[in-house]
């Protein structure tokens, strides 16, 4: 399989890792070749989580400047400061809820306009995926169920020859058992977002 | 049961690199295991202290790396299989016992595990461990990949036992922190208790007996280099006339720029996985069968000055090249595309670099820094400090914690920050050599590893400055390891004791001790004046648990506070002396996170007008 690489971008506790570990177990299940690798450094303390998820016939774990087929953020600022992952062709897809750091929330920098942000997102990648994804999460039953629309969405667009059904089994197997119901509908209405 | 503990050969599991290390050390047999935490490689001693508690595997967090490395060498020479686990910059400390123990040497496996940090995601420097191997004259293996490194490691405890010395197994942020579908392989029986046999010619290092131990090191050394000729993990693959010489992770770039430039043909590549002492004859051969040759390495030219060498030796006049201005930089991580340019660049190979993002038209975007947490009793004492020092100018070093964030806006309080335990010991320096106050912060954990002996310093020396022990009852930046201070039985652990460090503080001479809460900030101030008005080495005790912590051990009773908006008159002391997370303007107005806020009350002192008050009570 050629090689297709995501970068996923989150703030810290947002479900990134997670996220992206259910998707690494569907790869496993699905016998699709994944490795994966975490950026986090000392991000935990509500800075910024990156992971690269690299499917297919690669070795690297990390993605280049500019090497992103699959694009996927948590955050609308946060979007835009992993651009340069992205070309002209990348798949993008972008939560539009903001989650504005401590530095804009005191006026030490100005937070974008949402509808900039996803102008400049579906001017610069092949294709943007742009929605109120935390809204779907809290019809979910749970803002934290954030990841699991996302990972949705993401299926949805075909990209990946990962199945929604490996995805479900991915839940069912690797979230917290009383989160499993909560977490399956988040994914479905994220999948519904792309179709 | 933890999922490390399955016993099912052959089934798949998609593991990190920390993960799946510890288990190859498990499926090697290890019994005895060591650390002091230290991130990259934080998760991996985390596996082994989780599967110490299921099974009969020994583990221990050390008060530091030196200590850690002692307790495992005991082990090792009682023919215990050992693991020693830290950080690059843990070494460091470890070293006295490292260069000697090389001498010594082991009676059962000992490995060794330094997770070097390229681009120093959370460190304060990217030294290259690999001269540790090359100084101290130890074998060494580099896996390039999360899967190699489960089978390397065990690799490495047969080497050690085929040597009798200790291996370095040398992994970088980028093996520690990714994840790949590891193969589970069988788990032995463990062997847990030895005997120790004297030896006192070999392990009693008196500089006669010494003597002889660095001959016999060296003559190991030669052995080793005879094994690494013929190691699995040294190879050469593809065929051509353009060689490249990889380790680690840089090799996996460098196997996807050959498929990228479809240069299979073209480029062979020689690994080396057992990369100290390097194999001589192996790179000999491949230098002879290339025209020219590209060292790909991060960090340091460790393999290209050697490299170079045995070019010398051979009589090859091939160029050799890696880090120079044009290629290869000395600083920070690798990435894919920066390796297949260098290569496509270095060997003449037609390549279209992919363009690079044209950012043009974005807007300056906010800083996303971490920060001390909501709630976080660091950030009441800093605060308390600085009020208490207002007017004066005093120097604060700080220490390696989470309180190393405090030198940021708006605290702002960490004036001078080299390696753990160093804030006592570099305050008795500026406290000798200036004419300012000093007043140094450490972490409890901090304290035990090493902040005890600058202190002590302090005390002998006769110096002049107050040292503020953050004791936040764990081991917090790296996810809440115990150190000697620490309650086990909160954690359900028996057969521990605690440290008390008022009694240690007192016992090594302190005249000086006030103990204070941490969140009460006017008995806080009044210990800093206190202190400060105290000729000599003065300390404070800072109480109060970590509140992600306290959180975890369903301590945390605090209720939510609120900004009373009638009486707020938006002097915003409470954001902008305290920046704490849980705060956000709402129509300009300070407003608090009540999902974030824990209760600690620090910014309801703070406040001018007495407008944060309880949630409830509004």
């Amino acid at each position: 399989m050629e090689p297709k690489r995501l970068i996923i971008v989150a703030v810290g506790g947002q479900g990134n890792l997670l996220a992206s570990h259910v998707l690494g177990e569907a790869a496993l299940m699905s016998g699709i070749p994944v490795r994966m690798s975490e950026i986090h450094g000392m991000a935990q303390r509500g800075g910024v989580v990156e992971s690269a998820l690299v499917f297919g016939e690669a070795r690297s774990t990390i993605i280049s400047d500019g090497e992103a087929d699959l694009f996927v953020s948590f955050e609308p600022c946060e979007a835009l400061r992993a651009l340069k992952k992205c070309n002209p062709r990348t798949v993008a897809i972008t939560n539009t809820r903001p989650l504005p750091p401590f530095t804009a929330v005191i006026g030490r920098g100005t937070y974008p306009d949402i509808s900039e942000v996803t102008t400049i997102l579906r001017d610069k990648t092949g294709r943007l995926i742009a929605f109120d994804a935390t809204a779907l999460a809290e019809e979910a039953g749970n803002s934290m169920c954030l990841n699991m629309v996302l990972l949705g969405t993401l299926i949805a667009t075909g990209v990946l020859p990962i199945t929604a059904e490996a995805v479900r089994e991915a839940i069912r197997t690797r979230t917290k058992a009383s989160f499993v119901d909560m977490n399956i509908l988040a994914f479905e209405k994220g999948f519904a977002q792309a179709t | 049961m933890h999922k490390l503990l399955t016993d099912k050969p052959g089934e798949s599991m998609f593991l990190l690199g920390n993960e799946a290390i510890a288990r190859g050390a498990m499926e090697a047999g290890v019994a005895f295991t060591s650390t002091y935490p230290g991130t990259p490689s934080s998760e991996l001693s985390l596996n082994f202290f989780q599967m110490s508690r299921e099974s009969d595997l020994y583990f221990e967090y050390s008060t530091n790396e030196k200590v850690s490395l002692e307790v495992a060498a005991a082990a090792a020479n009682s023919g215990v299989r050992s693991m020693c686990m830290m950080k690059h910059v843990g070494l460091n400390v470890a070293a006295d016992v490292l260069m000697s123990l090389a001498y010594v040497g082991v009676t059962a496996g000992l490995v060794i595990l330094t997770a070097d940090d390229p681009f120093m995601f959370s460190s304060q420097n990217e030294q290259d461990n690999r001269y540790y191997a090359k100084f101290g004259g130890l074998p060494m293996m580099e896996p390039s990949s999360v899967e190699e490194a489960k089978e390397m490691v065990k690799e490495a405890f047969a080497l050690s036992e085929k040597l009798k010395r200790p291996v370095l197994f040398r992994t970088t942020t980028r093996i520690n922190h990714s994840t790949a579908v590891v193969t589970l392989g069988e788990l032995p029986p463990r062997t847990t208790r030895g005997e120790f046999i004297k030896e006192p010619m070999r392990c009693v290092t008196v500089p006669a007996v010494s003597r002889g131990l660095h001959v016999k090191l060296l003559a190991d050394l030669d052995r080793a280099q005879e094994m690494a000729e013929n190691s699995p993990f040294n190879f050469v693959e593809g065929s051509g006339n353009l060689g490249i010489i990889a380790n680690g992770v840089s090799y996996t770039y460098a196997v996807d720029a050959v498929r990228d430039l479809k240069a299979k043909d073209r480029i062979r590549i020689l690994r080396l996985g057992f990369s100290n002492p390097m194999p001589a004859k192996l790179i000999k051969n491949f230098l002879a069968s290339c025209d020219q040759v590209l060292v790909i390495e991060e960090g340091e030219p460790f393999m290209e000055e050697a490299v170079k060498a045995f070019a010398q030796e051979g009589g090859l006049t091939l160029p050799i090249a890696g880090k120079t201005p044009s290629l290869f930089s000395r600083l920070y991580e690798f990435d894919p595309a920066m390796v297949r340019n260098c290569m496509a660049s270095f060997f003449g190979i037609a390549h279209e670099p992919a363009p690079a993002t044209d950012l043009s038209g974005t807007p300056a975007l906010p800083m996303r820094p971490p920060t001390l947490c909501a709630g976080c009793s660091h950030r009441s004492v800093f605060y308390a400090v600085k009020k208490a020092c207002e007017g004066q100018d005093v120097i604060f070093p700080s220490d390696i914690g989470c309180y190393t964030l405090g030198f940021m806006p708006p605290l702002g309080m960490g004036d001078f920050v080299i390696c753990m335990g160093a804030s006592a010991g570099t305050a008795c320096g500026f406290s000798t050599v200036t004419d300012k106050k000093v007043v140094a912060f450490v972490g409890d954990s901090t304290f035990f590893h090493s902040g005890l002996s600058g202190l002590i310093n302090g005390v002998f020396n006769n110096h002049n400055f107050t040292l503020v022990i953050l004791d936040n009852r764990t081991t917090a930046m790296t996810g809440h390891q115990p150190n000697p201070g620490v309650d086990m039985t909160e954690l359900a652990m028996e057969n521990y004791n605690t440290v008390d460090i008022e009694a240690v503080v007192r016992a090594v001479g302190v005249k000086h001790v006030s103990v204070v809460r941490a969140f009460n900030v006017r008995k806080t101030m009044d210990a800093v004046r206190e202190s400060l008005a105290f000729e000599g080495v003065s300390v404070i005790i800072a109480k109060e648990k970590c509140a992600l912590y306290a959180k975890s051990l369903k301590q945390l009773k605090g209720k939510p506070f609120q900004v009373n908006p009638e009486k707020c008159k938006n002097h915003r002391e409470c954001i902008d002396a305290l920046g704490c997370p849980a705060f956000y303007l709402e129509n300009g107005m300070p407003r608090i996170h009540t999902h974030l806020c824990v209760g600690c009350a620090l910014c309801a002192q703070a406040c001018p007008e007495n407008a944060i008050v309880p949630a409830k009570s509004l």
